[in-house]
């Protein structure tokens, strides 16, 4: 809690490293610049601007009808921006067809040419630019080595596993060495177990090639896991970009609150605004809400406030510390015991109904709150994020 | 609501529409592949023109030349009608002659007008037929087990694969008299006592019915097995299960989901038999008025054919209205009835 | 099987009527009489004079010509036609094109017969060509009208084609033209075989719009049968059908048996795929 409060002034040498969208001396790898694509009257992707920096795993995360495959159509050339250009390492990519750009992609169905052996199948880019025999050869046999798929090299695609597959379509789009790689739910056709295992595969593998990989998703763990950034969208356009713990610990709006994660989220109206803090009133959640944010909002504004299930506190007894803020009191409506953590829905006196999870730290059978009790609920001034849309 | 979530369904084709089955998508929104990537193609122009500018000269400009034929008149020469455009190199002038005789012709006499009748009756009753036959075949193989639907349905198709011809020919032996059908009808009916004197079926419109329903019965029988097998069975379960008898479950449940197979069957064996020449004039014989028999007639062996023109047009006409209805049906199954 | 009576009886029941009347035919081409009513003994005349009936056997030649050249014809021009319709998108003139792909599906072949004709008279008149009717003229015919069912055979397969795979193609560098030689026409190519036969088939079965468009030299089998079959019966004619019927069978039986193999490998290798696990 506290190292994530720290912000940037205090990133080490080597973390800025690893994050040149922090560095304004860096430059773009990829630059979405103010794009739009309409389908006739429908807006699939609306006034989209992005920067992709060399190297790194971009997460495009969004639910279904959020632009994010549209959008990552139109960086493999095969949708025209309405609006709008793509500049891939400086080259203005209008008007260049998908055969000509360095960019491959990973499709969702994997696309593998069912009529080519797997040999052929990661070939086949490489012989669509000429390359000697011998060279083209060599390539697919190393590229083929890293995918652990070597012994396969003479299968057709239906004689592999959808893991296995999986991995060729992913050589096969690695090969040309791409200055950009496009995965479309790179995993979504693998079962849960297999997925898990293959998200730090495909982490492993990027970092081996260095290639900058753009990835859709809409999967948030999944996100989550692999990412260096995540752009979180929203009905075409984009409601965040950040790394993971951005996203989830400073989400900008509710829908993005919402949207990773669940999180209750508390209406009312700012008290205080000082430079260190807010201090909110809200009826909604029985008490004063202290954040311990910059306060950026006039007094009298309506807001909200998001606090994690997993940062509150649950307890039949009221916190030492507590001076009316941050604490309410609530019955106890339902309980989900899910092994490492029990979820609680707690109805406050408001109505509004709450729910946290905690950590089951004690091995027992009688759990210490049940339903019906009457428990009170707090959490840390640095818990909360004050939301104003 | 539900136009913005279409639309985004299909926006978002690439990541929903593989999942759900991509045919639909592409049914809404054809550009993919090599679809939308045309612009950067000059062989696109090729694939588009060839094809396109075959059908409008093969197909579309003959109706055209059918209309100007229909609005001529006959005459002894080669060809046998009179000119519509007419240049005179003298007076530097184009007459153009247009005349209705043919098309008032053909309400002058009866003849066509019973035929057209006759035409869309017999072809009605006959889709009837298929359908009555064809329903019980079709549902019978979408139910039958998995492994046993492939080669009942080969054998269904097979008898498309011989001689159309041949399979009309059969049936004047069958249907003759001292043919295997007529023989045994006959037997029936009179050892019944309901006729004195035997049938004559052959040369009559029954056997044009039973020779239609006979050679369109496949195309009935496909696009019907093609709706009824995609059905859920999980809906008559969950019918049963609510307390719903087979029966009503049939006509509640799989009779209006199968509709659209219904209307794409009853088309492909309604219009061409409207127009069918082969069958009633080898079965029917000279009391089977059918405009298709009409028209040959007035082609073949009267030689107008100014009237065989109008006879064409108004059959046109007559059948606009389905073909219409047929290519609707077309574009939403994307073709799978057919072959 | 089903296991209602009432669907097992009408599955039965619309099978005897598809299968009975050719086994009739089939049964009395072995008569020898001239009668298929009544059998009087076995035989095979009716073979003999068939294979010494130089009409008829030179009909059947023209015939298999005109659909082989058709079917080749119409295979290229559907195929077109199916792309156009299931990877185009929208262009111009798209409403029309699809109503001219499908009319012919269901149109009248008497109509077809008769437009075709006049327009080759008017060509004729026009620019001289084609003079008089001919073999060239059932071929034009029969294209047009056969490739309509290539069209919709060869389409309803491309829509159900992952286009994704084309996209990848194109995606690893391959251009337009490539893309359709190496990636898609193989993958569609048993449709297209399909679409070929059905064309081939479809053109030696043409009885009407060939009457039309043919011309004195250039008769087809089917106006033979058709003039022959007009007069009353002829066992020569249940001959034919049972030839006719034996090689779709032969034909049927091979295409059973290399489906057999192909399922019987795919299963080998999807238990291979499973069996070699994640």
């Amino acid at each position: 809690m506290a190292l994530v409060q720290q912000q940037p002034q205090s990133r080490t040498q080597a973390q800025q490293k690893l994050e040149p969208w922090r560095d304004p001396k860096q430059k773009p790898y990829v630059r979405v610049d103010k794009v739009t694509k309409k389908f006739d009257d429908f807006v699939a992707v609306d006034d989209v601007s992005l920067s992709i920096y060399r190297g790194e795993f971009f997460s495009l995360l969004g639910g279904s009808g959020s632009g994010k495959t549209t959008l990552l159509r139109m960086l493999a050339g095969f949708e025209t921006p309405t609006e709008g250009k793509i500049f891939i390492d400086g080259v203005d990519m209008s008007g260049v067809p998908p055969y000509r750009r360095p960019v491959n992609m990973m499709f969702q169905s994997y696309a593998l040419f069912p009529h080519m052996t797997v040999e052929g199948n990661v070939a086949f880019g490489l012989k669509q630019d000429g390359l000697p025999k011998a060279e083209i050869a060599d390539r697919v046999r190393e590229m083929l080595d890293l995918v652990q798929l070597g012994q396969f090299s003479k299968r057709k695609p239906h004689q592999l596993s959808g893991g296995q597959r999986q991995r060729v379509a992913l050589a096969r789009a690695l090969v040309k060495r791409p200055k950009l790689l496009l995965l479309d739910e790179p995993l979504g056709a693998l079962d849960k177990k297999l997925r898990e295992q293959t998200q730090f595969e495909l982490v492993n593998i990027q970092e081996k090639v260095g290639i900058t990989f753009v990835v859709v998703t809409h999967d948030q763990e999944e996100a989550m896991t692999m990412s260096s950034r995540i752009a979180v969208m929203n009905k075409g356009y984009i409601a965040q970009v950040g790394t993971p713990t951005e996203i989830y610990e400073y989400p900008n709006t509710r829908f993005v609150a919402e949207f990773i994660g669940s999180v209750n989220m508390f209406a009312g109206r700012v008290v205080e605004s000082e430079p260190d803090h807010s201090l909110i009133r809200s009826e909604e959640a029985g008490c004063d809400l202290y954040v311990a944010h910059p306060g950026h909002l006039a007094p009298g504004s309506p807001c909200w406030v998001a606090v994690r299930p997993e940062k509150i506190v649950i307890s039949k007894d009221p916190a030492a510390d507590a001076v009316g803020r941050n604490q309410t009191q609530g019955t106890v409506r339902e309980i989900a015991y899910l092994g490492d953590v029990s979820i609680y829905d707690v109805d406050l006196d408001s109505g509004k109904r709450v729910r946290v999870t905690a950590p089951n730290l004690t091995r027992r059978t009688e759990m210490p709150i049940t339903w019906e009790d009457r428990v009170y609920l707090s959490w840390r001034p640095f818990a909360g994020s004050v939301l104003t849309e | 609501m539900g136009l913005v979530e279409k639309a985004a369904d299909i926006a978002e084709h690439g990541t929903d529409g593989a999942r759900t089955g991509a045919a639909p998508v592409a049914a809404s929104r054809p550009p993919a592949g090599l679809g939308f990537l045309g612009r950067f193609r000059p062989g696109r122009g090729l694939v588009l023109a060839v094809p396109y500018f075959w059908l409008l000269f093969f197909f579309l400009v003959p109706f055209v030349i059918v209309l100007k034929i229909a609005l001529s008149e006959t005459t002894i020469a080669i060809p046998p009608y009179t000119p519509m455009f007419e240049w005179d190199p003298d007076t530097l002038q184009l007459s153009i002659d247009i005349k209705f005789g043919s098309f008032s012709y053909l309400f002058t006499d009866n003849l066509y007008i019973l035929a057209y009748l006759n035409s869309l009756w017999i072809a009605f009753i006959s889709t009837i037929l298929c359908l009555l036959i064809g329903y019980p075949v079709a549902y019978a193989i979408a139910k039958a087990e998995p492994s046993w639907r492939a080669p009942l349905l080969m054998l269904v198709i097979l008898p498309f694969w011989t001689s159309f011809l041949i399979r009309v020919y059969a049936w004047i032996g069958l249907l003759g008299n001292g043919g295997l059908v007529t023989e045994t009808v006959n037997t029936v009916l009179m050892g019944l006592g309901l006729i004195a004197e035997p049938l004559q079926i052959l040369y009559t419109p029954t056997a044009a019915y039973i020779g239609i329903t006979y050679s369109y019965l496949p195309f009935m029988i496909l696009p019907l097995y093609a709706t009824l097998e995609k059905m859920d069975n999980t809906l008559l379960e969950a019918a049963s299960d609510l307390g719903c008898p087979p029966w009503r479950a049939f006509l509640t449940i799989t009779l209006p989901l199968s509709l659209p197979g219904i209307l794409a069957g009853s088309l492909l064996v309604f219009i061409p038999a409207t127009g069918e020449f082969v069958i009633p004039e080898l079965l029917g014989g000279p009391d089977t008025l059918m405009i298709g028999k009409v028209l040959w007639a007035e082609f073949f062996n009267n030689r107008d054919w100014p009237v065989a023109s109008a006879v064409a047009i108004a059959l046109l006409l007559f059948l606009v209205v389905p073909i219409m209805l047929f290519q609707q049906v077309q574009g939403q199954q994307q073709g799978g009835g057919k072959g | 099987m089903p296991r209602s009576w009432f669907l097992r009886f009408g599955l039965l029941f619309g099978l005897v009527f598809l299968y009975g009347p050719i086994a009739m035919l089939i049964f009395f081409s072995f008569n020898d009489i001239r009668s298929v009513t009544v059998w009087s003994g076995f035989s095979l005349r009716w073979y003999g004079e068939l294979f010494n009936n130089q009409q008829l056997l030179s009909a059947a030649w023209l015939s298999l010509r005109v659909a082989f050249i058709s079917a080749c014809g119409a295979v290229v021009l559907g195929t077109m036609a199916g792309l156009l319709m299931a990877r185009f998108g929208p262009f111009r003139g798209r409403a029309l094109f699809a109503g001219m792909i499908s009319a012919p599906l269901v149109m009248p072949e008497v109509i077809l017969g008769l437009s075709l004709l006049l327009l080759f008279v008017s060509l004729e008149q026009l620019i001289g060509w084609p003079q008089g009717r001919s073999m060239t003229t059932i071929i034009l015919a029969h294209i047009t009208f056969t490739m309509a069912f290539v069209a919709v055979v060869v389409q309803s397969r491309l829509v159900s084609l992952d286009a994704s795979l084309e996209e990848a193609a194109m995606d690893l560098g391959a251009r337009p033209a490539k893309v359709f030689f190496v990636i898609t026409l193989p993958i569609i190519a048993p449709a297209i075989v399909s679409g070929w036969l059905l064309a081939f088939t479809l053109s030696l079965d043409d009885l009407v719009i060939a009457s039309f468009v043919s011309g004195p030299g250039s008769t087809t089998l089917p106006m033979i049968v058709f003039s022959s079959v007009r007069l009353g019966v002829s066992p020569q004619i249940n001959a034919l059908a049972t030839i006719v019927v034996l090689i779709v069978a032969i034909g049927i039986l091979i295409a059973g048996i290399l489906n057999h193999r192909a399922e019987k490998t795919r299963a080998r290798d999807e238990q291979m795929a499973q069996q070699n696990g994640g």
